[in-house]
């Protein structure tokens, strides 16, 4: 599935906020992603990159604000958004109590594949993901480096235009970190927006674009580079070191 | 439609590879069947009578051997002191004292009328006047039969035709339940308790679990429909719901003799309609639980007012007006009836006509209400 | 140093108590339903649910309306229980009737009953109850009978019988009123959905999320994460119970006629009993759905219905009354009777008091044990 042929950018956001009661999670924040770009958003536990996701995804309802995801409003026409979407949550989401296959059967039923398309798909996917041996074992019963990579191939079946990453590779190890990036950039490179948070500053270098989220506010936008010859830092942890410091 | 047959095969699925839902849904019920049937029962058993005759005569004996050759009542003890009978009733040898003053029969003779004392031990309400009904029925029965065969009257009438002495005859007959099988009463009406405390808890927790887990933000973000999502969750719950109904009438049938006088195609049918009302009102838990534990408590909230304010265990029209209200927005009230007065009196359709439409009307509000709470994204 | 090097371990047992306190308060929605229900179901048996039958329907068959009969019709729509629904001219509609549920007793008059009665001859009424609920039907016959023979006395029709005046007394509950008996074991319940429900699976959360383990290498030890996990549930459940007492007292007078000490140690008691089960029921589960459902048909459903707090467990059959014997609600259900309503002290009760005694040691070793040995 692949974008409306215009200019418009995949995600556009502009003064977007969050209240939960006197609590304010997102206090409107505006940047735009580009097609086929992989943009990081990083913040520290609690910025609020889960909330501001949840709002792009349709979860959650914006206190203020405008957002167009896929050339969609997020106000009215989330169900459009939800066609051109795949989303993986911070938490490992898929059904642990069905196997390898049957969850990759059930979301390309959901997605509208025909039967031959999710036949195909599951055989390629569970090739290249290396999990032949395991197919027809329940899902609960992996290790959670495999669950990770199952968890995105499958938010991509559909081939979403743009594809929602919750802290992907949180609690998995440096070897599964870096295929989880390369699997991610074979998606990019075949046209699919990548909207990614994570904690793991050495992966924000991995992006084309990255946002730091200080206390419900962007802080700092622009490519890894750009930023760190900005903040005159080596590493992006040390620019996100130093605008998180006033804060803290 | 396609979309929907995914939804489902997977909740098949996972319910057929969950051993302990399994259990709970196909054996836990039986169980609970054959264990409430015969534990909630308020069938009132043979009282122990403790006879205090302070008269010792043939007509004071008669009456205590009246009281006991019924069945109803079984000897616990005689004596001529109601110390020791009080003695009997703090110990609870004895639940009823009944206490024949002197001078008994002298005054039946002479003026018609004697007084006998009967002390239940009230407790327990309700097994108490259960008692005192038995009693009172015996003791009447005696009284009009002392009456006609009663020598002193007919030694007026010696030697010329009496003139008859008018006389009702009162008979009693117990239609539907003669052998006043207190389990063919109730099993029906447990049954559907256990079916809508299953199927509501189900739910529930069926989709409060995902919400815990994730898995529903993962689908919320899907291109499912409430509908379909809604659908792909009840539709199997529903099925297994019936099931357990129709082993639940089996049981019925088989272990506990219950009579099925009116047809059992028509019970079934209703209970496809009801269970909608039953699942929907679980699906509506699940809207407002945040966790399976509140899930689970706010079911057992309602259970409390499925199985109190139901006329299961106590009669419907005793309750004060209020409690009756509240009573006809319980569907478990009107399919409670409806099982008694199938099963055991034979109704036919036209009979429950309205108390079906009732529960039909119920299934699509709570429906419509449960659908549009569920939101697939929070405000 | 204020503190004495023995008691070192109190600070964290305090602050783990602390946290538990935090989250039995937090969840709102199930506190507000803890405290709620065990109200309601006072107000409910209280207010609500009545054994006594007070409004009975009677459709009276009188094929041949004369003077007698319509006295009669008279008489039975004048009884304050009774309400006259129809009359029918044949037995037919009857059934109907009972089959809709319009009508409780049917009152059958025999043809030409008046003029029977004149000539002297015997003159016959059915009594036919819709027994399907036995009790219900059979107290209602019983009602209709005693009005029934009433009216053919002072139709000077009572063929000569005597009258035998029955004088009952209804000893310890004089207004049959089930709430005095259902408070007791009420207090049972909650004591039990407190006790070993919460606690039971508070602990198989802990355990779930990994949490216990952590707990676990911490300097608390076992026995110290046992109290105080299960102190806050003990201070709930005591206070629900007095909560219940006042509530029961105060609007329904439910009768106190013993010692509130003597029933709140012995409500202690039984709470103990009760934590032991639910901390044996967490250690032996795995996860959070199996301890519930282990709870619930362990500990609330034999507390709900072996216990002898609705049903009276002399109408179970041979093959269950044993079994009540293990349910340790049912002793103290006996306990709380005695003290509330017949005003009885530990010397009557010492039996019940024992075997509570008996089962909370043999427990708490068993909970203790598995505890240890599933989790070291």
């Amino acid at each position: 599935m692949t974008l409306p042929p215009n200019d418009e950018p995949a995600i556009r956001v502009r003064d977007l906020a969050r209240r939960f009661g006197g609590f304010i999670a997102v206090r409107g924040i505006s940047f735009e992603v580009a097609r086929g770009e992989v943009f990081g958003f990083l913040g520290a536990n609690g910025a609020g990159k889960t909330t501001a996701i949840k709002m792009l995804t349709g979860l959650l309802l914006p206190t203020s604000g405008e957002a167009r995801v896929a050339g969609y409003d997020v106000y009215r026409e989330t169900e459009s958004i939800r066609r051109h979407i795949g989303y993986m949550s911070q938490r490992f989401s898929l059904y642990e109590d069905l196997t390898v296959r049957e969850n990759i059967e059930l979301y390309g039923g959901i997605y509208g594949l025909s039967d031959e398309r999710i036949a195909k798909r599951s055989t390629e996917l569970i090739a290249r993901l290396g999990l032949h041996d395991v197919r027809d074992t329940l899902v609960g019963s992996i290790p959670l480096g495999w669950k990770q990579k199952l968890a995105f191939s499958v938010a991509v079946i559909h081939d979403p235009a743009i594809v929602f990453l919750d802290e992907p590779t949180s609690g998995v190890d440096p070897i599964t970190r870096r295929q989880f990036w390369e699997m991610i950039y074979t998606a990019a490179s075949k046209g699919t927006t990548v909207f990614v948070t994570t904690h793991y500053m050495d992966e924000a270098e991995y992006c084309d674009r990255v946002s730091i989220m200080v206390e419900g506010t962007i802080a700092a936008l622009g490519t890894p580079n750009d930023l760190k010859s900005r903040y005159g830092a080596a590493t992006i942890e040390d620019v996100f070191v130093r605008l998180a410091r006033p804060a803290a | 439609m396609r979309t929907l047959r995914f939804l489902l095969r997977k909740e098949y699925r996972q319910i057929a590879r969950d051993r302990m839902m399994l259990a709970q849904i196909l054996v836990l019920p039986v169980i609970q069947l054959l264990l409430l049937a015969n534990a909630a029962t308020f069938e009132v058993t043979r009282a122990r009578l403790y006879a205090v005759d302070l008269d010792h005569t043939v007509t004071s004996r008669a009456l205590i051997d009246r009281l006991v050759s019924s069945g109803r009542f079984a000897r616990a003890g005689s004596s001529g002191s109601m110390a020791l009978a009080d003695a009997a009733m703090l110990d609870r040898r004895a639940d009823v004292i009944a206490r024949i003053p002197r001078d008994f029969e002298r005054d039946l003779l002479r003026v018609d009328a004697a007084p006998v004392q009967l002390i239940l031990d009230a407790k327990d309400g309700a097994a108490a006047a259960v008692t005192r009904s038995y009693a009172s029925t015996i003791i009447t029965g005696y009284a009009a039969e002392l009456g006609a065969a009663r020598p002193g009257r007919q030694a007026f009438a010696l030697g010329a035709p009496a003139p008859a002495a008018p006389r009702v005859e009162v008979r009693s007959r117990a239609w539907y339940n003669p052998g006043l099988d207190y389990q063919d009463y109730m099993v029906p009406g447990i049954l559907v308790e256990l079916i809508t405390i299953a199927g509501t808890l189900l739910t529930a927790v069926n989709i409060t679990r995902e919400k815990e887990i994730g898995t529903l933000d993962q689908l919320n973000v899907t291109p499912v429909t409430r509908a379909q999502f809604i659908a792909g969750k009840l539709i199997p719950l529903w099925s297994i719901a019936l099931v357990e109904f129709g082993v639940g009438l089996a049981v019925a049938a088989v272990v506990f003799h219950v009579p099925m006088r009116g047809s059992v195609a028509l019970v079934v049918g209703v209970a496809a309609i009801y269970l909608v009302a039953a699942l929907g009102i679980g699906l509506w838990v699940s809207t407002i639980a945040g966790t399976q534990q509140q899930a689970m408590f706010i079911t057992f909230f309602l259970m409390l007012i499925y199985l109190l304010m139901s006329g299961l265990f106590t009669p419907l029209r005793s309750m004060p007006d209020w409690a009756q209200w509240i009573a006809h927005l319980n569907p478990v009230m009107y399919f409670v009836r409806i099982m008694r007065d199938v099963l055991m009196k034979g109704a036919g359709p036209s009979d429950i006509a309205p108390d079906v439409g009732i529960l039909a009307l119920y299934g699509a509000l709570v429906f419509t209400l449960a659908v549009r709470q569920y939101a697939k994204r929070s405000a | 140093m204020r503190r004495a090097p023995g008691s070192a371990a109190r600070g964290p047992l305090v602050a783990f108590m602390v946290k538990e306190v935090q989250h039995i308060l937090r969840d709102r929605q199930t506190l507000t339903i803890l405290i709620l229900m065990p109200l309601l179901q006072v107000v409910l048996f209280g207010y609500a649910l009545r054994t006594d039958i007070q409004d009975i329907r009677v459709a009276v068959v009188d094929p041949t309306p004369d003077y007698a009969t319509l006295a009669l019709r008279n008489r039975l729509g004048a009884t304050d229980r009774f309400r006259l629904v129809q009359v029918l001219p044949d037995a037919s509609r009857l059934e109907t009737l009972f089959r809709r549920n319009e009508a409780d007793v049917g009152v059958e008059v025999a043809p030409r009953f008046g003029t029977r009665l004149a000539r002297g001859e015997p003159a016959d009424i059915q009594i036919v109850a819709d027994a399907s609920d036995p009790n219900g039907g059979t107290t209602m016959a019983a009602y209709v009978n005693a009005v029934i023979d009433d009216f053919a006395g002072q139709m000077g029709a009572s063929g000569g019988a005597v009258h035998i005046a029955l004088d009952t007394r209804m000893r310890f509950n004089p207004t049959l009123a089930s709430v005095n008996l259902f408070v007791p074991g009420l207090i049972a319940l909650v004591i039990t959905l407190v006790s070993a429900l919460m606690t039971a699976i508070s602990l198989s959360r802990e355990k779930e999320r990994g949490t216990l383990e952590s707990l676990l290498v911490s300097p608390l030890r076992p026995w110290q994460i046992i109290v105080g996990k299960v102190l806050p549930y003990l201070g709930l459940g005591l206070t629900i119970v007095l909560l219940v007492l006042a509530a029961a007292w105060g609007v329904f007078r439910v009768p106190f006629r013993g010692s509130l000490a003597l029933l709140l140690g012995e409500a202690l008691l039984y709470t103990l009993v009760s934590l032991a089960l639910g901390v044996l029921i967490a250690a032996r589960t795995s996860t959070q759905r199996s301890a519930m459902l282990a709870a619930l048909v362990g500990t609330m459903m034999p507390s709900a219905l072996l216990s002898g707090m609705i049903f009276p467990i002399a109408s179970m059959p041979a093959w269950l009354r044993p079994v009540t014997y293990i349910v340790p609600a049912r002793w103290f259900i006996i306990i709380a009777r005695g003290v509330m309503l017949e005003g009885v002290g530990l010397v009557n009760l010492w039996i019940e008091t024992g075997v509570l005694v008996l089962m909370t040691l043999v427990l708490l070793v068993a909970a203790v044990r598995s505890f240890d040995a599933r989790l070291a």
